[in-house]
């Protein structure tokens, strides 16, 4: 061999080198900078902004004093349990399993519908949503139509709007994991089981459910993530209030670093958001692990 | 489908059917459309507001339908501009990605090493982070290196967001190419790249379009990171300027908003179709959930 091993490994691994290169410089880049840039007092325009100097821990000291932080984590996690893992998880999953029951022509069209919200850019699913449950919206009407009377959700239960918006935003992701899951279920098995006497429901909970396990977890990891990095919808129908009522870390994040043009605290919020991301990605790689070997 | 990854059973369509005959039952369907109502309420407003020169908030059907709104937009800096800096933007941004990510996929599924296993979860790792936070610290990040408001440094920006996924879904479809087709390519004398370019990919086409408009659609529809990094509105996507407009006549031409949403989100809608009609949502998905 005129090359060594090592050397030709290196080469064959050449075409690697550009994707390295992109994912150091934007992505492992800007997380680095964050956990640095929060540790000092950048601002966005001044002396702070040409010339930030070291503050050490201020920033998360100034986090755990300030009202708004722990509002705001406990807003996010209200918003990613309530839309992402029970909403869009369970929604996705029951919209599956009634897909395999009814009639071919009426799932698909539902599908379609659940997916088009799904495929939208996302500010235009923001606008829709916020014309609906504005004021004079579509769900007042459908209210005043019932006899009930109206809110305007947008300001007397602004976290309430938005968690359900996401619901019709997200649930076709997991729709769609969801229907490829059950169509990997043998049928041969649960028809066994339907011999053996078991009902809807027990065959639902001891057979199918044990049987896309797997899918289940992703899905919960995949939708939670998602959930978690949620700015437009949010931006767009309250942007954060009224008075930080639906402010939640992404929000946060951006508001104190643009509007109040604070960089190296936004960077702390954001840095908060960034660990608890990357604890569910390393719980989440776990799992997928586990479940290969 | 040929190219499917690893899984050699066949994949159902997008949103065909899967019930089996003589299963059909009619409570399930009256769930069904009930909960397919309520997704298309929100839905009904924007088709039937941009319809309606007059519109509000509210739900209701045009006193005079007509297209006033949509030729009301119809003007270069409103729609045009915006449009093609979307289109420069997602093309751009895909392309970037999948060469990026066809390269990096090639020796990852053709070799074995020990390099691979963590490279790959490193990847899927990468695509765990919240990406609207590092907004703050990339936004930091352009101002030192002076790359605010230029439309390269965004692009190869927001490729890099794609990437993770990509290279996954990638290397994922090119496990499906048999290296046996490579081998006869060696023996003429071909080059590792000759090889990947003249047979991998011709024969992983599907699998390519399939990233090329995942990602495509993904920067299409991509709010924040040009509202974060495009200053100046020459340069600014559709996505951006729709929602300056937005601030700008809020109150007074929610018709126009809605016609503006419509013309914008019509390329993606064609592009998903296109996709969906192979199998290829399901296709997608089973490239990018399963490893």
């Amino acid at each position: 061999m005129p090359v060594p091993a090592a050397a030709r490994q290196l080469i064959r691994y050449l075409p690697v080198l550009p994707a390295v290169l992109l994912l150091l410089v934007f992505l492992a880049g800007p997380v680095f900078w964050a956990f640095n840039a929060s540790f000092t007092n950048a601002g966005l325009t001044g002396r702070s902004a040409r010339d930030p100097s070291w503050v050490g821990l201020d920033n998360y000291q100034r986090l755990l004093a300030d009202p708004v932080f722990p509002l705001s984590l406990l807003l996010t996690v209200m918003f990613v349990a309530g839309s992402a893992v029970l909403g869009q998880n369970l929604l996705g999953l029951v919209l599956a399993l009634l897909m395999r029951r009814a009639r071919p022509a009426v799932s698909a069209v539902v599908g379609t519908t659940v997916v088009a919200a799904w495929v939208l850019p996302e500010i235009v699913a923001a606008f829709a949503a916020y014309a609906y449950f504005s004021g004079d919206g579509t769900l007042n009407q459908l209210l005043r139509v019932l006899g009930l009377g109206g809110q305007d959700w947008l300001y007397a239960f602004p976290m309430m709007a938005i968690m359900l918006a996401n619901v019709w935003r997200g649930t076709a992701f997991s729709m769609l994991v969801y229907r490829a899951a059950l169509n990997d279920v043998p049928a041969e098995v649960t028809e066994a089981a339907q011999m053996d006497g078991a009902h809807g429901w027990q065959r639902l909970a001891f057979i199918t459910l044990p049987m896309i396990r797997g899918s289940i977890t992703t899905n919960l990891m995949l939708v939670t993530l998602q959930t978690l990095a949620v700015f437009t919808l949010v931006w767009v129908m309250t942007a954060g209030g009224p008075a930080n009522a639906s402010t939640t870390l992404p929000v946060l994040a951006y508001l104190e670093a643009f509007k109040f043009g604070d960089i190296g605290y936004g960077t702390a919020v954001a840095s908060v958001l960034i660990l608890i991301g990357a604890a569910f990605g390393l719980v989440y790689i776990r799992l997928l692990k586990d479940s290969r070997s | 489908m040929t190219a499917t990854a690893r899984t050699a059973r066949p994949l159902p369509a997008g949103t065909g059917a899967t019930a089996r005959p003589g299963r059909s039952s009619t409570p399930a369907d009256a769930v069904l459309l009930l909960i397919g109502a309520s997704f298309l309420l929100p839905l009904l407003w924007l088709i039937l507001a941009s319809l309606d020169t007059r519109a509000g908030h509210e739900l209701q059907f045009p006193a005079a339908p007509g297209l006033g709104n949509f030729a009301a937009i119809a003007t270069p800096e409103l729609l045009l501009r915006p449009l093609w800096n979307s289109a420069v933007l997602s093309g751009g941004t895909a392309a970037v990605t999948l060469v990026a990510a066809v390269l990096a996929a090639y020796p990852l599924s053709r070799y074995s090493s020990r390099f691979n296993r963590p490279f790959m979860y490193t990847i899927l790792f990468g695509t765990c982070l919240p990406i609207t936070a590092i907004m703050v610290p990339v936004y930091g990040l352009f101002v030192q290196f002076e790359l605010l408001d230029s439309m390269p440094a965004t692009i190869l920006f927001m490729a890099t967001t794609a990437l993770p996924m990509a290279i996954w879904m990638t290397r994922n479809f090119m496990d499906g190419v048999p290296v046996s087709l490579e081998e006869a390519a060696w023996v003429d004398g071909a080059s590792r790249m000759t090889a990947l370019r003249t047979i991998v990919l011709p024969l992983m086409k599907q699998g390519l379009g399939v990233v090329f408009i995942f990602v495509f659609i993904q920067a299409w529809g991509n709010f924040f990171v040009p509202f974060v990094l495009l200053l100046s509105e020459a340069r600014q996507p559709a996505a951006v300027s729709i929602f300056s407009f937005f601030g700008q006549h809020g109150a007074v031409a929610y018709g126009q908003l809605a016609a503006f949403s419509m013309v914008y989100s019509l390329p993606v809608l064609a592009l998903y179709v296109i996709v969906a009609r192979g199998g290829g949502s399901s296709f997608a998905l089973s490239g990018a959930v399963r490893g």
